[in-house]
Parts: structure tokens; sequence; C-alpha cells
């Protein structure tokens, strides 16, 4: 069972060759993280599963990604689409400037959900899906940017919930967070899994090892190893991977 | 040597400085306050209930500006139906849509040369182009389509930095839900700019209000009958504005009194605008928080 197939992926920005032919298998309802040194490529692979990188300049991509046996780089892929379907959470909290609820309900009106009670509905369950409802629910119609910043990132997942995604990436979701606010995130994502197909890029190990399912290891625009989270940190086939792991560099 | 960190003084260079910035700032301000109490206090007296709602009449015996604060609000209007659009469209394309460096460059290098032309060239400008060869003649419609160029690079730079402004997390996360740039746009870019955009508007409105030299070559340099006809046939008659009569009364007829009134009365307008400036951007501030 495969979410997400991506095969020999290249991608350049200008001369800088920043993926060198990464092949992945990502499985359904599973938390896979990505991790390795900064400049690794592992942020630029995230963004590749919903083609955020589409706007870089210079930006060029070949092999293919496929998800649910679809080329997402296929001429007649509707990028909107792609979006609703794999959403993303990104590393700083990113509220828009708008109400708690306007921004979960954001979504829903640029697809084209109108209807009031419908939006409601869907606005409340995102809100419980992102585990905040409870500390938001009586002041939906003040500031998004009053929250704390854990309030922020967990506004900013209930938003992307909203869409109803199946893919939910989130590019070190919790590296602007303290301790308690990141425990929080790193619990609703085990929640998440169950629903959804979650792909983490962190630069936290010991995240990693928690909360992931599976883990790849990136190095130099290369995945060096990819497995079961488990078998990553236990016994590391690479010893590339082992020296990262092990703390020896990055 | 003593190892402690006490032992405050003030270095007399210091005090100096202090005293001279001091001097200085208070003598801005002074000039200020005396410039708006001297023309306050000529004019004021001039600005009656009559002065503002009549036209001037020598049978009747009435002295007002009335057609000449029609003309103004006219040509206000006008410029802005032009100017807005366009300028906050070219904002949008230079910020968002243009791909060659070059071009924008050449965009920016040009609004900015606009920018410090002497208005009297875009009068002469105007007259030729829109009155004579487009056969608008002297008219409002021509001052407004002259105005909108003199005023459309302020309102092109001032929403391009406004867009600049809104932060690049913002448009992310609307890419990240599915949304297509141009609903970005719409919905991310353009709310989040419309404090600077109206910023933009209104120190416009000041320079419409303030510009005489450009007008009276291509809208006319009288304002003795309030405008007549259908919408249409109002903005293609001539008229001054109120800057371009108080030019009048105060150089060509050398009646100073109803200059001082009409000073006064820009004045209040140009305050007022200020003042409106300062308060949207402390509402949208708010708003942000």
């Amino acid at each position: 069972m495969t979410k997400i197939t991506t095969e020999n992926l290249h991608l350049h920005y200008g001369e800088n060759h920043a993926l060198r032919g990464i092949n992945m298998l990502i499985r359904p309802n599973k938390i896979t993280a990505l991790i390795g040194p900064s400049g690794c490529g592992k942020s630029t692979y995230l963004k590749t599963l919903n083609r955020m990188n589409d706007t870089v300049p210079g930006v060029a991509i070949t092999g293919s990604v496929l998800l649910d046996g679809e080329d997402i780089y296929g001429s007649t892929v509707d990028v909107t689409k792609l979006r609703k379907k794999v959403g993303m959470v990104f590393q700083s909290p990113n509220p828009f400037p708008m109400s708690i609820y306007d921004n979960v309900a954001y979504g829903l009106k640029i697809h084209g959900i109108k209807k009031r009670l419908l939006m409601d509905e869907i606005v409340e369950r995102s809100l419980r899906g992102a585990a905040i409802w409870d500390e938001v629910k009586d002041r939906l119609k003040t500031p998004a940017l009053a929250l704390s910043g854990g309030q922020q990132q967990r506004l900013c997942i209930a938003r992307t919930l909203a869409v109803s995604p199946e893919v939910i990436l989130m590019d070190e979701p919790t590296s602007a967070l303290d301790p308690i606010s990141t425990m929080k995130i790193e619990e609703l994502m085990s929640e998440l899994a169950k629903q959804y197909t979650v792909v983490i890029v962190t630069h936290n190990m010991q995240q990693a090892a928690r909360i992931s399912d599976y883990t790849a290891f990136f190095l130099l625009g290369e995945m060096i190893e990819y497995d079961e989270t488990q078998q990553i940190f236990a016994s590391p086939k690479d010893p590339r991977t082992e020296n990262y792991i092990t703390g020896r560099f990055g | 040597m003593s190892n402690s960190i006490t032992g405050k003084r003030k270095r007399p260079g210091d005090i100096l400085l202090y005293g001279v910035i001091g001097l200085f700032t208070a003598a801005v301000f002074a000039m200020t306050v005396y410039f708006v109490v001297y023309i306050f206090s000529k004019g004021l007296r001039g600005l009656s209930l009559a002065f503002l709602t009549t036209a001037p009449n020598p049978i009747i015996g009435t002295l007002g500006i009335l057609p000449s604060i029609i003309n103004t609000a006219y040509i206000i209007l006008l410029t802005l139906v032009f100017a807005v659009p366009i300028g906050v469209g070219g904002a949008v394309y230079i910020n968002e849509y243009a791909k060659s460096r070059k071009l924008i460059r050449v965009i920016e290098f040009t609004t900015e040369t606009l920018s410090g032309i002497p208005s009297i060239i875009f009068g002469v400008f105007g007259n030729v182009f829109f009155c004579v060869f487009l056969n608008l003649k002297v008219s409002l419609l021509s001052g407004a389509l002259t105005l909108t160029i003199m005023v459309l690079p302020t309102i092109i730079r001032t929403a391009q930095e406004a867009l600049k402004a809104v932060p690049v997390s913002y448009r992310e996360g609307a890419a990240g839900l599915g949304a297509s740039k141009w609903t970005m746009i719409r919905t991310i870019l353009l709310p989040n700019a419309s404090g600077g955009i109206i910023t933009a508007v209104v120190l416009s409105v000041g320079r419409i209000v303030g510009e005489s030299a450009a007008l009276l070559l291509v809208a006319g340099g009288s304002a003795m009958y309030l405008p007549r006809g259908s919408f249409f046939q109002q903005i293609q008659s001539s008229g001054s504005t109120l800057a371009v009569e108080l030019y009048r009364y105060a150089y060509s007829r050398g009646e100073n009194e109803v200059g001082f009134a009409i000073a006064a009365l820009l004045l209040i307008i140009v305050i007022g605008l200020n003042l409106a400036v300062k308060l949207i951007g402390k509402r949208i501030n708010r708003g942000a928080k």
C-alpha cells in the first residue's frame, strides 16, 4: 500500500542540484519523518509533494511523484485540487490576520463552500480535530494573532484539516514552539495519522524517533536510507545514517 | 584606574548637539504653528455659510465659492476613478506578475521620474494631449486625466510598498490551502495592503486639492457658474478648483480676503486628510493585533 510514490526525482535550483534521484514510497495513514542536516534537501523534497516549489524562480524538476497513482506534475493537474488533497503546515505558525473562525473558514470559502451551517460544522470539526476547540470555542471571532504560538500552529493545522486533505505535510512544525506546545502537536500528530497520511520534516531526531512510523535520512540531496523508524534508529544500515543519528555530524 | 562602572557624566559636545537639535525642532514647530495661525486668523472670518454655498454674482451681490468647491469635488472623484484602479492594478502587476527584473526597474525608474516632474509640465502636456489632440477641450475631464498621470506614481509606489509588506508566510498559507494566485491576491494580499492603498489615495487627494498650475492650463481658470446639464456635460465644461480660484483672487484680482478664506478652507481640508491617514493607520494596526 502506498499513498505517494516518488520515482527518480531530481530538482535543480538554477545551478544547484538540490534533489538527486529520490525514490520513495510513502504509506497511507502512517507518519513518515524526513531527517537530515540543514540543506540536505528534506524540506525541498517535502515541498515537491504539493508543488510549493513551482513558484520558485529557476526551479527545474524531473522524475515523477504519483499520488494515488496520478502524476502530480502531469500537464492536466489542477494545482488547486492537488493542494486541497495535500495540505501543508509551515515552520512558523502563519495564521492570517483575521478571526480564528475566518482562518479555518478561509479554505472552505476559496473552494466554494458558502452555506453558513455547513461552514460552522466544518470549522468546529476541524478545530476539534486539531485539539484546540476547547481553548477557542468561546472566542471564535477574536483575532487569530492574539493566540499563543502553539495555539496558532494548531489553528493552522485546523485550517488545513478544514479542506479535507488526505495527506498533511509538516515542515518542522514545532521548531518555533516551546516544549509544552511541541508535546501537544506531537500528540495531535499521532491522532491525525489515524485518518491522514502525515509527512513531517524535523531536525529533531528524538521527535522523529518518538512519533514517526517510518524515517528517511537525507544527505546532500540524496535519500540515504529509508526504513521503519525503529529499524533506522536501532540498526541503521548505512554508516552515514549511523553517524548522523549518533550525533557525529549535522 | 577604578574598575567601577559608576561615574556617569554628560560630555559638553553632547549637550551642545542636543541644544542645536532642540532649537531646530522648535523652529520647525513654531513656523508651522505660526503659518497655520496666520492663515486662519486672516481667513476664517471669510468662511461664512453664504460664502460656501453661493456662486459669485455681482448682480445679486454674492461672492461665493460653491462652483469651485463642486469643481474640486468632481476632479477628485474623476481622478480617483481613473487613477486608483490603474495604480493598484499596476502595483499588483509589478509585484506579483512581472517576471523580468529589467522591466520592473524600468517601470520603477519611470514612476520615480514622473513624481519629480514640476506640475506645470503636466499642465502643458495635458493641454496639448487631452485638450487639443483628444479634443476634450479645457475641461474638468481634461483636468482629471492630467492629474491622473500626476498622482499615478504616488499610488503605484505606495501600493507596491504595501503589497511588499504583506508577509510571505500569508501567501504561502493561502497557496498551501489551494488558493490560486488571483484568489490569493484578492483575499489575502489586497485586504492586507488596504491600509497602504487608502493612505496613497488620501495623499493623492491632498495633491489634487493643492494643485493649481497644471489645472490652470487644462481645466480652466474661472468658476463663475455652477456646472449645468447632465453629469457628462458638467465634466466636459471648464471650471477652476479651489486652489486655482485662490490664485485668481489673490493674484489676478487682488482680493486678498477671499484668497485667505479659500486658503483657510484648503488648509482645513489638508489637515483633515492628514488626520484621516493617521486614524486609518491606527485602525489598521489595531486590526492586525
